[in-house]
């Protein structure tokens, strides 16, 4: 490497640095991403005029760049915010197959016999990089509903799984020590995107932001063991910097939703059977509904309002509808407040940004911790489209996959009305007793059209 | 060992601290920026693909090469852009550190 692309490099996992210091705090976090930006455009720079291009490569590069600029900006501007974290998963997916395809590629071009110090980092990034490949577009798959949320589970898989692991193990072995059948690199993707595939089948949906999170710490290490490879600085800094922070990040959310991450990964295996057959009891219980004037007459002469706002008011894009409910009854006097549970929404943080684009004022979002207490004044706590994160089964009921995530504490208030389209369970696909609970009122609808009708109807009390 | 598998390894080390040091102090609201943005740097996997694609002449590194560009910068354009589109809604907010006190009000 010349002088010139070092010291380039090194600028750049200073950006890098600097950016991912800027990131973990909310004041400084937009510039964290442009500060990183900034090293990306760096490195990317100084690499460009060391590169020797055939017509045919310089044709491809051209090509490529154009297309993945496209999609990537086409998909990052279009998403709808509720869908942010899908679309992460498939970036990351990305990140993850591009570093598997460039050590395929590496392999190919070290002929049939390797240097064991090459072909190590490239087998491993083959094996990570297609997992989190494949187990990053299953994620998108769960998140946008193409397929069920709910733990995928059969009789036999974790041997299914475990034979999986062991053959990868065999082909790994088989090309580094072998490493004459050409097609070998080919096969050991194909094992690891089955792996990826069937590693992220049994996770329920609601965790998927976990599941998301590791991958993305998997495709740094990829991209790290892609860097020892080709021998390049940028890489290993760069990948090493995701791989490290990513797997904290994955452990503070694990953390945020009161679960160990072995319990997340491999929670659903044994688990979840056990639950359905106990809510499958409870079928036919009936649950108490109101008019949209009653409702209002009871919002409107309350004290205090919570708000416990969810993924279904994202999905109904009801977030300016709750903050007009809202501001009209401050208006009455009544006192309002949001409470955000540290995984509402689908990601850690989803909910906060969803709200601040409602203008919602900063003073009204209350974290968990410091709204729990307040639950047990509250006149009236209106649920919106959430539904795991008040079950009290994360208290009460030790089989429930959800058991010991902390959860708000709307069972205390006086009044309780949730806002759902239908019995449906939440994400996690369980039961939540505090629907049938005498102090319940359910208002079925889309979550923006019962809250405008609500406006209304405030209004007209 | 030769050197430069040696120098490579401090690197690794080294970013494996740096890493976990730089983000230990995150609050859960911005978890999910950081994710996606810690997502969009490891897009360098772009300059690897470069690396591959443009000196390639067999059909199949032809093929390898420009599969990983096209997959390698729609991680990093697409994860940068989309986490500036998060952060914007950040934007002239007061600091969570100010709330605590402006709840009490």
């Amino acid at each position: 490497m010349s002088t010139i692309l070092t010291l380039a490099y090194l600028l750049a996992a200073v950006l890098f640095i600097l950016g991912l210091k800027q990131l973990s705090s909310p004041r400084t976090a937009r510039n964290g991403n442009y500060t990183a930006g900034v090293g990306m455009v760096i490195a990317l720079g100084a690499t460009v005029p060391q590169l020797r291009f055939t017509t045919a490569g310089a044709i491809i590069v051209l090509v490529g760049v154009v297309i993945g600029a496209g999609v990537g900006t086409f998909g990052a501007r279009q998403v709808k915010m509720t869908a942010i974290p899908q679309m992460v998963a498939l970036f990351n997916g990305a990140g993850g197959g591009a570093a598997a395809l460039v050590a395929v590629a590496e392999l190919i071009k070290f002929g049939p016999h390797p240097a064991f110090a090459e072909a190590l980092p490239s087998v491993f990034s083959i094996v990570v990089g297609s997992v989190s490949f494949a187990g990053s577009l299953v994620a998108f798959a769960k998140l946008q509903e193409l397929m069920t949320g709910t733990p995928i589970t059969y009789p036999g898989q974790q041997l299914v799984n475990g034979l999986l692991a062991v053959a990868i193990i065999g082909f790994v072995i088989a090309v580094l020590a072998i490493a004459s059948i050409p097609f070998s690199f080919l096969s050991l993707m194909l094992l690891a995107l089955i792996l990826g595939v069937a590693f992220v089948l049994p996770i329920g949906g609601a965790d998927m932001p976990v599941v998301i999170s590791l991958l993305n710490a998997f495709t740094g290490l990829a991209v790290a063991a892609s860097g020892f490879t080709l021998n390049n600085f940028a890489l290993i800094v760069a990948g090493t910097l995701v791989g490290a922070s990513g797997s904290l990040l994955t452990k503070l959310m694990s953390d945020a939703m009161g679960r160990s991450l072995g319990n997340v990964l491999f929670g659903a295996f044994g688990q979840v059977r056990t639950t359905a057959g106990a809510a499958a009891g409870k079928e036919g219980r009936s649950v108490r509904t109101a008019s949209i004037e009653d409702l209002a007459t009871l919002l409107a002469y309350s004290r205090r309002v919570i708000i416990v706002p969810g993924y279904g008011l994202a999905v109904a894009q009801a977030q300016h509808a709750a903050r007009e409910l809202a501001d009209l009854l401050e208006k009455r006097g009544v006192e309002v407040n949001y409470a955000i549970h540290p995984v509402a929404g689908r990601m850690p943080g989803h909910m906060n940004v969803l709200l601040a684009e409602a203008n919602v004022p900063y003073e009204q979002l209350k974290e968990m911790d410091e709204i729990n207490d307040e639950f047990k004044d509250a006149d009236v706590v209106l649920v919106v489209g959430a539904n795991d994160v008040v079950n009290p089964a994360a208290r009460t009921s030790p089989g429930s996959p959800i058991y010991g995530m902390p959860i708000l504490n709307a069972d205390q208030a006086k009044n309780i009305v949730f806002l759902k389209r239908s019995m449906r369970p939440g994400f996690a696909g369980i039961d939540n007793d505090l629907l049938y609970d005498p102090k319940t009122i359910m208002l079925f609808g889309d979550a923006k059209d019962s809250l405008t009708k609500l406006v209304a109807a405030v209004k007209a009390a | 060992m030769n050197n430069d598998l040696l120098n490579e390894l401090t690197f690794f080390v080294l970013a494996v601290f740096v890493g976990i040091e730089v983000i230990s102090k995150v609050p859960t609201m911005l978890h999910t920026p950081l994710m996606s943005g810690t997502n969009a740097i490891h897009g360098i996997i772009l300059v690897g693909a470069l690396l591959i694609a443009a000196g390639a002449k067999s059909p199949v590194t032809l093929i390898l090469g420009f599969l990983a560009v096209v997959l390698a910068t729609t991680n990093v354009v697409g994860g940068f852009v989309v986490t500036d589109r998060m952060l914007e809604m950040f934007k002239g907010r007061q600091t969570p550190s100010k709330t605590p006190e402006a709840a009490k009000k």
